[in-house]
């Protein structure tokens, strides 16, 4: 027996909805299964890991938090990946976005006003989009693939970040520890009631829109999609191809960068070698498990963010260790990819006897 | 001092040749599997224990190849039969293959294991200046190079490779030529996810024999990064794994010295050496364009 | 979305109701919780902490209950980390590693009925002590050892960071290294990681192929040990006993012993007993174990546990006067002592070390 697949006169607008949640039924059933073989109750389990996270103001609060960020550089990055521009090194926009927003409390301390604000995030935006440049104009002068030199680029910038943070940038009064000074007032981000939820996600949630209407409603978004799907018909229609790969460039790297120093300026507070669990590349699948649609992604980001918080609740609550949340958390992703498969196919189960059975999966 | 570096470069090369190696044939059958790192690390984790409960290296061996090869089967039937986005599938594969490694060694932390034994020729290993280096390494060693020989030739001289490349770059043609795309795909990710297995296999195994959660360190991405700078081809795939390990190891080498040069500027040297190199050799557009898979990173399911 | 949270929620309530019963069960043990960096598998640092949790589990048996989260980033994961164990009703929480200082202070303030105990930093409230160990006293030690069993005169030293607690074992190491032999030389290399056995391990390489006959590590990872083994030298191990890795080439290994005084913490609270404290603890303790040395000489031992005794007796202080700095200036003169601030805050080198510290 084998699984065939068979491609839908259209797309099924239907499963574009209900695949999720085919998803997440599985991953219910897996995961009751993992956590009866580990011994622990599985619906006490699915609870933790699924229910709780939205069963308190401060979890709800919490999630959006680890979502922000998801959702911003996504945003940026499944624009990028429609005009088929492969920038994999957002996690190094955004530790330059964070350097580059930074400087403004550190080496000038004393402005504090709305303005202060205003200049680290603009200057951060300008931090991931330099970096981003960077492999852009590699690419369009030499050629050069940007995957390579996205990623590489990564830990450049992470050195940079331990070399300024153990030594120029270094708090005076911080005992000789690797931390910047403490950022408080205007050069913080204003939170919004009282966990950490911040003007960071209303800027987030406003990006995520106006890209989608980038997309749908505007010339440029055409010109991305064209790009992206056929460059031979697009340089056809007049599009340059390396401009476009600038402009993507420049757009996700501005947002990773965006992202970057809107976290050191909320829930860290200060810069110092770690600012990151790796956000520039959870986004990536973020980008593609929102399906590249700015809209999409929003949803996407609260996903992952449940899959991360889930695994620490796990952690806590059921004594489970980060690995078997780790693996959890492949499964689920497994299983909503592999779900999104249904809305553009029909799955078949093609036996040795002739007869059809239809998965009604 | 100039044998015992050239040494040490080998030992670090090794393990990134390996990997890339290996998804350099994933992609020239088109697919791009992100998942390197997670395969490399339940190699890792595989050939220790197999190696341990064993005590034979050489199972090990075996062991983490097909550890790779398991892995990167999940990943064939996700990207191939079940036309998942591959990029996110790859991402989500390394997450899973972290979490599933550091559960297997869970009771491998702290222990000992077998160290894959080097060659000892009487006679030949003991020559001066190249007897260690030529007639000194483990099997490991000596495979990636013969796998680098037998992957280029493979690829260039041999129907296989044909039909292997065809794939890789029109896949609509190829099935219309009545090559079977998703069975040569999933050929190809096999390959891969057993050479990446190999590459993990030999940190646990030869490089550092123990096992420590997460021991692959990244070196999953370098590969897939040295994939690019060969630009497809198995000879360059090799001069880039030497290369970045000569730079890092003389990054070290220069720290030793007490130059007073930034440790973090030395370590980041690779990476720039890399970038340089790629952009250098990306100037000659023709072979550049003639080497990338042109489905790279695209599903592909036949019309019936 | 409100919708789906709300529904979600009803959910979540109907659930919980259902599983209240089983939690009131739990309720009457003190609950304890730790927070680590780095995976409790990495035979280091974590792992070490990790065996201190199941030591307090050991000896108060039903009276406590713990929970640890590892793999926790020093970023923002660290507030909410431990946000979530206090919300948990955990009584006591040790959160272990420098970067988590801002992050329990901030937690510790919202929840004043919270004991928290924060590692290696330098920040305390109330409800917050600090704790960490004189690892500097150990690499005193072993420096002594190094000088006495170096034939190249050349030592190599493998490091992760340069925060104060590296940089003072650094220079403690030096300084018990020329007490014994005034021509020894130090090569640091800085492999910008606390494991990657890897690098660790090319790192060592490098350094043998540049003379060094013994290897010493401020890294977690058994590698740089194993190669020593390889190259038939000697080399101290870091965090936990690696003689089991490199029996022919480990002489001993500056572990760190939390058992005791987990324990004790934990116990005062059940005791009704804790205060904020600042602990630095070190041989004297039993913070900072040495295993049995071996691989040396009689001689080289005897005078390795004399040192030994004299630190843990109080009579011989590693950072006593005089001292110069690498620039030839005095730090400290005969006959005074460093303080504690200064050894915490330490980000220079003695004379005789050649490499250089970010300033």
């Amino acid at each position: 027996m084998r699984i065939e697949l068979e491609k839908r006169p259209e797309r099924a607008e239907i499963f574009a909805w209900a695949s999720p949640l085919i998803a997440v039924a599985l991953t219910v059933v897996t995961g009751g299964l993992i956590f009866a073989l580990a011994g622990i109750n599985p619906l006490k389990g699915l609870y933790v890991f699924f229910i709780e996270p939205f069963t308190s103001l401060w979890s709800i609060e919490e999630l959006i938090v680890k979502a922000t960020p998801l959702v911003l550089i996504g945003v940026g990055l499944s624009i990028a990946y429609r005009a088929n521009v492969w920038n994999i090194g957002a996690e190094g926009q955004f530790t330059m976005g964070a350097i580059f927003g930074a400087a403004v409390p550190i080496l000038l301390n004393g402005w504090n006003d709305p303005s202060t604000l205003v200049a680290m995030l603009v200057l951060g935006t300008i931090g991931g989009m330099v970096w981003g440049a960077i492999p852009a104009l590699l690419k369009v002068r030499f050629g050069a693939n940007e995957i390579l030199t996205s990623l590489m680029l990564v830990y450049v910038s992470q050195l940079l970040l331990d070399w300024l943070v153990r030594g120029i940038w270094r708090d005076p009064k911080g005992f000789n520890f690797p931390k910047s000074v403490g950022f408080d007032g205007w050069q913080t981000m204003p939170v919004i009631g009282d966990g950490r939820v911040n003007l960071g996600t209303a800027i987030a949630l406003v990006i995520a829109v106006l890209l989608a209407v980038l997309m749908s409603r505007t010339l440029k978004g055409f010109e991305v999609r064209v790009l992206g799907q056929a460059p031979r018909a697009g340089r056809f229609a007049g599009f340059s191809s390396e401009r476009m790969v600038v402009f993507a460039f420049l757009l996700s790297g501005g947002l990773a960068g965006l992202a970057g120093i809107m976290e050191v300026a909320s829930t860290i507070g200060q810069l110092q070698p770690n600012i990151s669990p790796g956000y520039g590349f959870t986004a990536i699948i973020v980008a593609f498990l929102g399906r590249l649609n700015p809209i999409g992604v929003i949803f996407a980001g609260i996903v992952l963010a449940v899959s991360y918080l889930g695994g620490e609740a796990a952690q806590v609550g059921l004594g489970i260790s980060d690995k078997t949340a780790r693996v959890f958390q492949g499964i689920l992703l497994f299983y909503i990819l592999a779900c999104d498969t249904l809305i553009l196919y029909r799955i078949r189960l093609v036996g040795r006897a002739p007869a059809e059975a239809r998965a009604h999966a | 001092m100039l044998e015992a570096t050239i040494l040490t470069i080998i030992t670090a090369a090794t393990p990134l040749l390996l990997a890339a190696i290996g998804e350099l044939v994933t992609e020239r059958s088109g697919v791009l599997n992100l998942g390197v790192e997670g395969m490399m690390v339940m190699g890792a984790v595989a050939g220790f224990g197999v190696a341990l409960m064993t005590g034979s290296a050489l199972l090990g061996v075996v062991a983490a190849a097909l550890a790779g090869m398991a892995l990167a089967l999940l990943f064939a039937v996700l990207t191939q039969t079940l036309v998942t986005n591959q990029v996110a599938t790859g991402l989500a594969l390394t997450l899973f293959g972290i979490g599933l490694s550091g559960l297997a060694g869970e009771r491998f932390v702290g222990q000992p294991g077998v160290r894959l034994q080097k060659l000892d020729i009487p006679g030949l290993t003991d020559l001066p200046y190249v007897g260690k280096i030529l007639f000194g390494q483990d099997i490991l060693v000596y495979f990636s190079v013969v796998l680098v020989l037998v992957v280029g030739h493979v690829l260039f001289r041999t129907r296989i490779g044909l039909v292997l490349r065809a794939v890789g770059d029109n896949h609509g043609s190829a099935h219309a030529l009545g090559y079977r795309v998703i069975a040569v795909r999933y050929g190809a990710i096999l390959f891969g996810g057993a050479a990446s297995g190999l590459g993990g296999g030999y940190l646990s195994l030869a490089y550092t024999p123990q096992w420590v959660e997460n021991m692959t360190a990244g070196r999953g991405w370098i590969a897939l990064a040295l994939v690019v700078f060969a630009s497809w081809l198995p000879w360059r795939a090799m001069v880039g794994a030497y290369l970045f390990a000569t730079v890092t190891i003389l990054g070290f080498a220069a720290q030793g010295m007490g130059l007073g040069i930034p440790a973090q500027f030395l370590s980041s040297l690779p990476y720039l050496v890399t970038i340089l190199a790629l952009v250098i050799i990306s100037k000659n557009r023709l072979v550049m364009r003639a080497n990338t898979p042109a489905c790279l990173g695209q599903s592909f399911v036949p019309d019936r | 979305m409100k919708r789906f949270v709300a529904i979600a929620a009803a959910l979540g309530l109907g659930l919980a109701g259902g599983l209240a019963a089983g939690a009131a069960k739990a309720a009457e043990k003190l609950k304890a919780a730790w927070v680590y960096v780095g995976p409790v598998g990495d035979f280091g640092y974590s792992y070490q902490h990790d065996l201190g949790r199941k030591a307090v589990e050991k000896a108060l048996g039903d009276k406590v209950q713990t929970t640890y989260v590892e793999n926790v980033q020093e970023g923002p994961d660290a507030e909410r980390a431990i946000e979530r164990l206090a919300r948990d009703g955990n009584k006591i929480i040790f959160t272990t590693s420098f970067g988590f200082m801002d992050p329990t202070i901030k937690v510790a303030k919202k929840y004043p009925n919270i004991y928290f105990e924060h590692a290696t930093g330098f920040k305390r409230e109330k409800n917050v002590a600090t704790f960490s160990a004189r690892f500097y006293e150990g690499r005193y030690v072993i420096g002594q050892i190094a000088g006495k069993m170096s034939k190249t005169n050349t030592v190599g030293y493998i490091v992760s960071f340069p925060i104060p607690e590296v940089v003072s074992g650094i220079n403690a190491f030096m300084l018990g290294a020329q007490s014994v032999n005034p021509n020894i030389k130090v090569k640091i290399v800085w492999v910008n990681s606390w494991y990657d056995p890897g690098k660790e391990a090319d790192a060592a390489k490098v350094l043998v192929s540049q003379g060094a006959d013994i290897l010493v590590q401020h890294t977690d990872s058994t590698a740089p040990l194993q190669v020593a083994q390889e190259k038939g030298i000697l080399g101290f191990g870091q965090s936990s006993d690696m003689a089991k890795f490199a029996p022919k080439a480990q002489i001993t290994a500056i572990t760190d012993d939390w058992d005791p005084y987990y324990i004790s913490r934990v116990k005062a609270v059940l005791d009704g007993t804790w205060k904020s404290t600042d602990t630095w603890d070190g041989m004297k303790e039993g913070m900072v174990v040495l295993p049995p040395i071996q691989n040396v000489p009689a001689d080289v031992k005897a005078l390795a546990e004399g040192t030994m005794a004299k630190i843990t007796a109080g009579t011989l202080k590693p950072f006593a006067g005089p001292i110069f700095k690498q620039d030839g200036s005095q730090v400290i003169p005969a006959g005074k002592e460093l303080d504690d601030p200064a050894i915490l805050s330490m980000n220079w080198y003695v004379k005789g070390i050649d490499d250089k510290l970010p300033q």
